[in-house]
């Protein structure tokens, strides 16, 4: 088999995630997007360890424990998206913007944190009224 | 290397095993690029089970078998699990949202498109004349065992910690703090809203735990 078949391959699933991180809102599908890239860096490791015939299998060894940090990554990715949904009511990456700078802003955001903690399980339990509201502000504070 | 760089291949003779990893290739690329322009975010994740699985038959293809279950396994049946369970757990919306994409899509296709035309062309450049040598398997399940627990144990036994790591660090923060409640001043809102929450958070907690103990026993 040509090698520039599994390594175009990667390349484009490489690419493909990219944007998908660059241009997704939900948190979750950025998520996806990251797994594609993982995905092609494994597929890359693969191709080169057949390729090269390494006695020790490195390049195999290393797309096991890259499988098993992708997992380890998106329980740990989860478990802080659905914290922030469930203080913020939303999950997508744009409207957290706390620790933006803005010109003219001298407040802190950490004024800010006190009422979103407080409207964190309202936002947990009624999903479209606090989470509407938490986006007005989140854009009211844009 | 020195495998291939004199075998009588062309590219207007392809084998069938490069027919098959084209193909495949294609529909993991389609599948792909569904799940990142799709609206729907449901369908998002179920197209990643495509792309995910087209890349199983591909490390087939490649000889690599064990890294083929293994991405079954692990992708296909605990990671899109794992974030099916965070899309409802979010209540992403069913059906068409208008606002999968942020603003920045324009110079997200740009920056891609930099790069695929980039990095196709080092590729191509550099690996024009190199063809793999599929005539031995490469990747059974007794060789990959083998250099495992063999040469790879030590890295092994240290990502069995790192998984028990993420594992107490997912329950940590999947957990409601309950230290915080106190200190605002509706104190018994956030005690009514613990058992929903707390409900929910078990979700992604077992079946997190249960996908890092599958890895754990392999």
């Amino acid at each position: 088999m040509h090698l520039a078949y599994p390594a175009v391959l990667a390349v484009l699933l490489f690419c493909v995630g990219l944007y998908g991180v660059l241009a997704r809102r939900n948190a979750i599908l950025v998520l996806m997007s990251v797994e594609l890239m993982l995905n092609a860096v494994n597929l890359n490791l693969v191709a080169f360890d057949v390729w090269l015939r390494d006695s020790l299998h490195a390049g195999q060894a290393l797309t096991l424990f890259t499988i098993a940090i992708a997992a380890a990554e998106i329980g740990i990715g989860l478990a802080i998206v659905l914290a922030v949904y469930r203080n913020r009511g939303t999950s997508a990456v744009d409207d957290l913007r706390d620790t933006a700078e803005r010109p003219g802003d001298d407040t802190g955001s950490g004024d800010g944190n006190g009422p979103d903690d407080a409207s964190g399980p309202g936002g947990a339990t009624a999903d479209e009224p606090a989470r509407t509201d938490a986006s007005q502000k989140a854009e009211a504070t844009a | 290397m020195n495998v291939a760089a004199t075998a009588p291949q062309g590219f207007l003779s392809p084998t069938g095993v490069e027919i098959a990893f084209v193909l495949v290739g294609l529909v993991t690329l389609g599948a792909a690029v569904v799940t990142v322009t799709t609206r729907q975010l449901v369908h998002a994740a179920l197209w990643l089970v495509v792309a995910l699985g087209g890349l199983a038959v591909e490390y087939l293809l490649l000889t690599a078998e064990f890294i083929a279950w293994v991405q079954v396994l692990i992708y296909v049946g605990s990671i899109v699990v794992l974030l099916l369970f965070g899309l409802m757990l979010t209540r992403a919306p069913i059906g068409r949202s208008p606002d999968a994409d942020s603003g920045n899509r324009p110079v997200a296709v740009a920056v891609a498109l930099a790069a695929a035309a980039a990095l196709v062309w080092v590729v191509v450049d550099a690996f024009r004349t190199q063809w793999i040598d599929l005539d031995q398997p490469q990747g059974t399940t007794d060789v990959t065992g083998s250099i495992l627990f063999r040469h790879w144990v030590l890295p092994f036994e240290a990502l069995s910690v790192l998984l028990l790591a993420a594992l107490v660090g997912a329950i940590v923060l999947s957990r409601r703090n309950a230290t915080r409640g106190t200190g605002s001043p509706d104190a018994g809102s956030p005690d009514a809203g613990s058992p929903d929450a707390g409900s929910r958070g078990t979700g992604p907690r077992g079946t997190g735990s249960r996908g890092a103990d599958d890895k754990e026993q392999r």
